[in-house]
């Protein structure tokens, strides 16, 4: 968007008129749930049930969040879960692929291309889910462990691919010569020259690794029963059902439970914006990193 | 014996290299390349007979092609196949016209601050999870409470829809979510290249008298075309995988949809963790993969005729 805004390269006012509407209508639209949801975890539950979801609900209230500070401790727990994983994971997986990548972007190493491949068979040919998920349970034994939820995200072929495309391309090879000559060892070299020449793609893939761990509900599901492990995504899914479930039957309740008259729609909102809140505070100052970090990603440099 | 020799000479020179590669190595040897072993479970009638899984694997009996027989004598064989690929075939088609539309919009609007705020709205999605999705659709569609049949439908006086248990919507409402959550990303994306093309070719054009729709047309346009052409052909390659999270949390995985959300992917997941179909699970799988795999094979040898730069190998 840095083109000039105005003069003969421009678009008629019209034209510009109807895009501008048009557009911020598709913007809009996509962001309407997330407004709605906001909207109706704050709503009273009985003005919910008599006029359903609205923007403008009869009633505004606070006793959704009331309800689910009776489940702060399964929701601090899952928050927990999630920050270790997503600090852990987000360490340990950044570290290893820029290590590998690392390797094999050297031109000098013999064996570079082996390792390639060794890395691009895995986009070319997986042995699907039973096979990983017999292999992952019975044989490493992931299940139930917070190391489950981190060790399989910890290598990802493409942004390998990208990382070593990234360090050849930012890094000159005289530099690493040079440095080699000084008896500089690999760790030092990667550490002191690659890494903050390749800082922008580094900063990239850590970011997108972080925002899958922290939105990842796949391998929760696969992997984990019990309630302590639980991670955030898993127990927003695991909430849903469990409130159906309680509607559904309603023989499920104790007359006398906290839970006896819980207000099921506005209660489920409220989990979600619990969920999301984090994501939407840091949304507006990552926004434009990502931006450009896909520039890195989808156009290789 | 030379070749091992110069192995070891190599290792030694490179000891910090090999170390660097160690992590990364033993990740994927676990969790890629022994499930890669795993797939002649499906060429088994697999049971936990022994004391350990591999002993497990060793015991059970082998039963040739029976259990990929036993797959497509089903129905679903053909459902799941055909909903992977008309989906995806929809997602990738529809998906590009979108994201190059918006892209090409966004670029032409003249308040940059506005369009940068449009953008922003637009890439929301691609941070929400598909769970947090699927509150977001209920809110919409839920029978009792949805918005779409409390206001939207009551205020035309039209009765309610139970949009989870009716499967003839689904088609559309699949394809406005995929687009939702990936036409923001996928504008961005195109928005960049739109950025990096030369403003020499839109002068020389002014000066031939171009109207701004031929602009579009002849410049911008063809100049997409490459990336267009890699990333669709990326997408074709894997037009056998679906999305499995947006055909199991935003139908809410539910069985009378089944026959219009049941891609490759979902049905793997529930034949093994709820029908504990081991042998019919890990058949679908490896169909799934052999032709997975065809497919990057044949696309990435279009790619590297197209453009060598993109080829994965």
């Amino acid at each position: 968007m840095k083109k000039a805004s105005f003069g003969p390269t421009a678009i008629s006012p019209l034209a510009n008129l109807i895009l501008t509407v048009v557009l911020g209508l598709i913007a809009f639209v996509i962001i309407m749930p997330v407004i709605l949801v906001i909207v109706v975890s704050f709503s009273g539950e009985q003005s919910v049930l008599r006029y359903g979801f609205s923007f403008f609900p009869k009633q505004w209230s606070l006793e959704a969040y009331k309800f689910l500070f009776a489940l702060r401790y399964q929701l601090f727990n899952a928050y927990w879960i999630t920050i270790q994983v997503t600090l852990l994971g987000t360490v340990l997986s950044l570290m290893t692929m820029s290590f590998y990548a690392y390797a094999i972007s050297r031109k000098d190493f013999k064996y570079r291309n082996f390792f390639t491949f060794f890395v691009v068979i895995t986009i070319m040919f997986n042995g699907g889910l039973v096979p990983w998920y017999l292999v992952s349970t019975q044989l490493l034994h992931l299940q139930d462990r917070l190391w489950g939820l981190i060790f399989p995200y910890l290598m990802d072929a493409w942004w390998v691919l990208i990382l070593r495309t990234n360090f050849r391309t930012s890094v000159p090879e005289e530099l690493i010569e040079a440095a080699k000559i000084d008896g500089a060892g690999e760790f030092r070299l990667f550490f002191s020259v690659v890494a903050p020449l390749a800082r922008a793609a580094l900063a990239t893939i850590g970011l997108l690794c972080t925002l899958r761990f922290w939105n990842d509900w796949w391998l929760g599901l696969l992997l984990i029963n019990d309630p302590r492990k639980t991670p955030l995504q898993l127990l927003l899914y695991r909430v849903y059902n469990a409130i159906q479930f309680l509607l559904q039957s309603p023989g499920n309740l104790p007359k006398e439970d906290v839970l006896s008259n819980l207000p099921a729609n506005t209660v489920r909102m409220a989990m979600c914006v619990v969920v999301i809140a984090p994501i939407l505070v840091v949304f507006p100052f990552f926004q434009r990193y990502f931006v450009k970090g896909l520039t890195i990603g989808a156009i290789k440099s | 014996m030379g070749q091992k020799r110069g192995f070891w000479h190599e290792f030694k020179k490179n000891k910090a290299l090999f170390l660097m590669l160690l992590p990364g190595f033993i990740v994927l040897l676990l969790n890629n390349y022994l499930p890669m072993f795993g797939v002649i479970i499906a060429f088994k009638n697999f049971k936990f007979v022994g004391d350990t899984f591999i002993e497990s694997l060793l015991k059970s009996e082998w039963v040739g092609f029976k259990n990929f027989k036993f797959l497509f004598n089903t129905a679903d064989a053909y459902a799941i196949t055909r909903n992977t690929l008309l989906y995806n075939l929809a997602f990738i088609v529809i998906g590009l016209v979108v994201a190059v539309g918006l892209a090409v919009a966004l670029s032409e609007m003249r308040f940059p601050r506005l369009a940068r705020i449009y953008q922003g709205a637009m890439f929301l999605p691609y941070f929400l999870s598909w769970v947090v999705a699927s509150y977001l659709v209920y809110a919409f569609l839920g029978f009792d409470t949805g918005f779409i049949n409390k206001t939207i439908l009551a205020r035309l006086g039209l009765p309610p829809v139970s949009w989870y248990n009716d499967p003839r919507p689904w088609p559309f409402i699949l394809v406005f979510m995929h687009l939702w959550k990936w036409a923001g990303y996928n504008c961005v994306v195109y928005l960049a290249a739109i950025l990096s093309i030369d403003p020499e070719y839109y002068e020389a054009a002014i000066i031939d008298g171009a109207s701004k729709w031929q602009q579009i047309t002849n410049i911008t346009i063809p100049q997409l075309v490459p990336l267009m052409t890699v990333l669709t052909l990326l997408n074709i390659g894997r037009i056998f995988y679906a999305d499995f999270g947006l055909f199991f949390h935003i139908p809410r995985n539910t069985g009378i949809l089944y026959p219009v959300t049941n891609v490759i992917d979902t049905y793997v997941y529930n034949t093994l963790l709820y029908m504990g179909d081991i042998g019919m699970s890990s058949a679908a799988g490896l169909y799934q993969a052999v032709v997975g795999f065809t497919l990057v094979i044949i696309t990435n040898t279009v790619i590297r005729k197209t453009n060598r730069d993109y080829a994965l190998f």
